[in-house]
């Protein structure tokens, strides 16, 4: 790995690496795909950088050397491809907030509307981070005036306190719930406007990777799309 | 002479980054971007934490620190260790051992919450918890290097002609060291402060609760730049009015 990045020759260092930033929410999709893509182009290699969204599109605005930006949320997309550093907004996949509680749902909750219980400690995602924006907006789509105890810098965080027992139930994907793998349960949410969209694009600075829209174009190819059904993610 | 350069080079170097952070300041909505209860909340709950972390280290801490300096006992070097191992720790790491020994599922927090109802994660005195361990080694290692150095004939003295310990202590001991322990506690102090990941983990992150300056910052990087950085002076103002206070009398160097 270089310790500077060297411009020209593809943002990722070499024709033959791309570099990936990608939300958080799909880290094991994405390195999986990862893998599949690399199967079916031998000589080229994937590299990840998984983080908030919202961190990520901050730092393909300040120029860092991605190739593909895939985001939880269409807004960040659209302002790259707005500010000229993005090809096009590719929508590619949907995600799901469920109730997610510790094993054995010792905070005995049943539905959406127990998150304005003060006596349970209540977990969701940050404002500016998908998964806590689309909490919010739920809770507003339902009219819930949820008594929340502490707002996670990411999904990852929240659920690893729910798995813990230290929260009684979180607002989390359904995706993160599933690679959990069985240490948190889950209370599915019908009611309300609980989804997000993810959408992936080309970043073009100063000229967009040869191999990077093959890359995209993967992601929402048949291979691409079983491996995010598989990991819980919905149809774009 | 390399010594000047070289010294220039390390103000240059650790003065760059402030520069930086001057050149981006929003000058113009810095008053309104201030005063902001975001920033308001942050910026109480911080110094009111801090300050609470660095009174409960100095009750517990000056005793510990006399212990180790004063007393002999088998295993003592290893306990002066376990005391700094906060220090190099990763806080983060230290967020979770705490919620592993008081969180609900915890050792010790289970037992308390179900005994007396208290629940410290996700809680300001969660904040003061989680700051205090990281802070407190500070204190004690500073005053127990000052206090190994003291000159104790003059302890001696005191006990020679009357004085019980408590005395020689509150009268001669700590008067002796009292530059050290006013730094000790600065740098407690600073470092309560400036905590953010064992108060991330440990107490969680709520606007008004427990989201102190360091978690705010953070936060608005992701969200609102601007915020981020008037918060960011807003944290820096404050800790260079409190060192530019204490000038010279916080050296532990006479």
């Amino acid at each position: 790995m270089a310790l500077l990045s060297t411009p020209g020759c593809g943002a990722g260092g070499s024709e033959s690496t791309l570099l990936v930033f990608a939300a958080a929410s799909l880290s094991d999709a994405f390195e999986e795909l990862g893998e599949a893509f690399e199967t079916a182009h031998p000589g080229m290699d994937v590299d990840f950088s998984f983080g908030s969204s919202a961190g990520l599109a901050q730092q393909v605005l300040d120029g860092a050397p991605a190739d593909v930006f895939a985001s939880a949320d269409v807004s960040h997309v659209v302002e790259i491809v707005d500010a000229g550093t993005g090809q096009e907004v590719v929508p590619f996949a949907r995600n799901r907030l469920v109730l997610a509680v510790p094993r054995g749902n010792p905070g005995r909750v049943s539905s959406l509307a127990d998150v304005t219980d003060e006596a349970l400690l209540v977990g969701v995602c940050a404002p500016h981070v998908p998964c806590g924006r689309a909490a919010r907006s739920l809770f507003a789509s339902v009219g819930v005036a949820a008594s929340v105890d502490t707002e996670e810098i990411d999904a990852r965080s929240l659920l690893s306190k729910l798995a813990a027992g230290e929260l009684d139930v979180g607002l989390a994907y359904r995706t993160d719930v599933q690679a959990a793998g069985g240490t948190v349960d889950v209370i599915d949410v019908t009611a309300g406007d609980g989804e997000i969209t993810y959408a992936a694009t080309v970043v073009i600075h100063p000229r967009p990777a040869a191999t990077a829209d093959r890359f995209v174009a993967f992601i929402g190819g048949t291979a691409g799309q079983s491996i995010l059904r598989r990991h819980g993610f919905l149809t774009p | 002479m390399l010594l000047v350069p070289l010294a220039v080079a390390g103000v240059g170097f650790l003065l760059l980054p402030f520069a930086g952070l001057l050149q981006r300041t929003p000058w113009s909505s810095l008053p309104s971007l201030v005063t902001e209860p975001v920033v308001v909340d942050a910026l109480r709950l911080s110094v009111v934490t801090a300050t609470l972390a660095t009174v409960t280290s100095l009750v517990l801490g000056v005793p510990l620190a006399w212990v180790l300096a004063r007393m002999t006992f088998p295993g003592r070097a290893l306990l002066r260790a376990l005391v700094t191992l906060p220090m190099v720790l990763p806080p983060v790491v230290g967020g979770t051992a705490l919620l592993f020994a008081l969180g609900r599922r915890g050792l010790v927090g289970g037992p308390l919450e179900r005994a007396t109802g208290i629940l410290l994660p996700f809680s300001t005195a969660g904040v003061v918890v989680a700051t205090t361990f990281v802070a407190m080694p500070f204190l004690v290692i500073t005053l127990e290097a000052a206090l190994r150095g003291a000159d104790r004939r003059y302890e001696d003295a005191a006990a020679t002609l009357g004085a019980r310990r408590l005395t020689v202590f509150r009268r001669v001991t700590l008067p002796l060291v009292a530059p050290s322990l006013l730094a000790g506690t600065v740098l407690c102090w600073a470092r309560a402060l400036g905590e953010f990941g064992a108060t991330i983990t440990f107490a969680g992150n709520l606007q008004g609760r427990t989201q102190t300056m360091p978690l705010a910052v953070f936060l608005a990087l992701e969200s609102d730049r601007e915020a981020a950085i008037a918060l960011s002076l807003v944290l820096i103002a404050l800790s260079l009015v409190v060192l530019v206070a204490l000038r010279d009398r916080w050296s532990p160097f006479p």
